[in-house]
Order: C-alpha cells, then structure tokens, then sequence
C-alpha cells in the first residue's frame, strides 16, 4: 500500500519534504496553485492578494460562519517559473512558528501525471516540530471541514 | 545513532509499512511474513531486522519459533507526531486533484 502523499520530516532538521503524485498533467497541477479561485476551493481559504511573479505578494484568510477570522498568513513570492518553480515566504498570523520559506517544485511524469515536491524550511527545528503537531492539536482542519462543505455544495449544483 | 530518525526512515519504505500493516492484526512468524511478499526472503528478513532494531516490532519467542509482534507503543509515538500533519496535506491534494479534473472537464467544451 503506497501513501500518496509523504512527508519527509528527519528528527533534529528544521526542515521538512511534502512530496505527491497527481492525477493530472502538469499545466492543471500548477494551475491549482496559482489562479486565486482555484486556491480557494482546495485550499478551504479565502485568497485576498496572489500576484503571482516576482517580488509579489500574497494574502491568505480564513473566517469562520460567525465572520471571525481563524487563520491568516501571507508572504512573498521570490521566483515564479511557470510549471516549475515558486518559492515563497510563508507566515500564519497569531502563532509563533516564525517565517517559513517554501521551495515547491513541479514536474510532469507523463502529458497526464505530474509530481509535486515541496521543501519547507524553518527559522528552527522546535518551530517546525510545533508546526508538525498543529493539526494534531488541533484535530480535524477547520480548512478541510469548509472544503467539504464547498465541494458538497458544488457536486449538489452540477447534479 | 540516532533512533527516532530511523524510525522516520523505517516507516518510509512501502514494504515495511505493509510488513507493519500485516503484523498490526496478529504475530506472525518471519516465514509466514514473507510468504506475504513476492520479494526474496533475504530482502523481507532485512526489513524485520530494520523494524526491530528501531521497536516498532518486537520479537517472542514461543517454543523453537520467533513470532514478531507490533510494539504498539511505539507506533503510536510515531503516528501522533507526524501522521495528522501528513493526513491534512493528503486530504488538501485530494481535492486539489478533484477540483482540477472538474476544472479540466469544464474548459473542454
């Protein structure tokens, strides 16, 4: 039984390795990180700047059904190579995980599969270990329980 | 050496998860685990070896035979530290997958 998606996570490291195989070619895969509507759907979050190029930035924010804000983070965006490369700061408001650099990388397998591999790099090795346990603490993601209840809404709209 | 690290390392390996998925239910003898594999029995013995020495199994010995059972203790270590974090960013790509193959049926028309 292969995981499809793998977290690399070496014990002393203050940095980590999200790798995954899609099911979709390499245009569509890099499309998902780049174009604000399509953040918002998988990512379960509202995208209020994402310029994407050089020297741009972008604004992440997540408010729950009463309005109140839950989960903010922004950054900057140091290299955008279309189907490639971006690498980006990343910073979530309110917790003190520190800034975080985030070097994804895409890359066709075949014309209909394409590779991700992510390398997060933190201030420290405590930071990233408490970034590790959040969604532990915190159980089921707030993020995902919204996704679903987008997805669920949009299969009822196109059935 | 560094212990948890291999743990990490164990745990990375396709065929060990399935050796632990495999033991999960019940002990099993090193032969009866390996005739679970179409790998050579060298190979599987090594993996059991790899999973011992960091405990996430365990060996008993029970009359001339040595059954490998889960250290369960350790896997739980193991799973709370770093399998939620691997989960949310699965569950995140599943749908990034299915959001994209509805978005690439929509844009052929």
């Amino acid at each position: 039984m292969e995981l499809k998606t793998k977290v690399n996570a070496e014990e002393g490291k203050h940095d980590l390795v999200i790798t995954r195989e899609f099911d979709l070619p390499l245009e569509l895969l890099f499309k998902a990180f780049t174009e604000p509507e399509l953040i918002e759907q998988w990512m379960g979050t509202k995208v209020i700047k994402f310029e994407g190029k050089k020297f741009g930035g972008w604004q992440f924010e997540t408010s729950d059904p009463k309005g109140n804000v839950v989960f903010k983070a922004d950054g900057v965006i140091h290299e955008f190579s279309p189907n490639k490369r971006i690498a980006r700061t990343f910073e979530m408001a309110g917790v003190p995980f520190g800034v975080q650099l985030e070097v994804s990388e895409f890359e066709a397998i075949t014309s209909e599969t394409s590779r991700l591999n992510m390398h997060v790099i933190f201030e420290s090795v405590a930071q990233r270990d408490e970034q590790l346990k959040l969604p532990f603490k915190q159980g089921i993601n707030w993020a995902h329980n919204r996704l679903e209840e987008i997805m669920s809404k949009f299969k009822q709209a196109t059935t | 050496m560094n212990l948890r690290r291999d743990v990490f390392q164990a745990i990375a390996d396709p065929t060990r998860r399935a050796i632990l998925l495999l033991v999960a239910s019940q002990s099993l003898t090193a032969g009866a685990i390996a005739a679970n594999f179409d790998t050579a029995r060298p190979t599987v013995s090594k993996h059991l070896q790899i999973l011992t020495e960091c405990e996430l199994l365990q060996q008993q010995q029970s009359g001339r035979e040595i059954h490998y059972h889960i250290n369960a203790k350790k896997m739980k270590e193991v799973a709370d530290f770093i399998e939620p974090f691997r989960q949310m960013w699965d569950d995140r790509f599943n749908k990034l997958e299915s959001v994209m193959k509805n978005y690439k049926n929509q844009n052929k028309h």
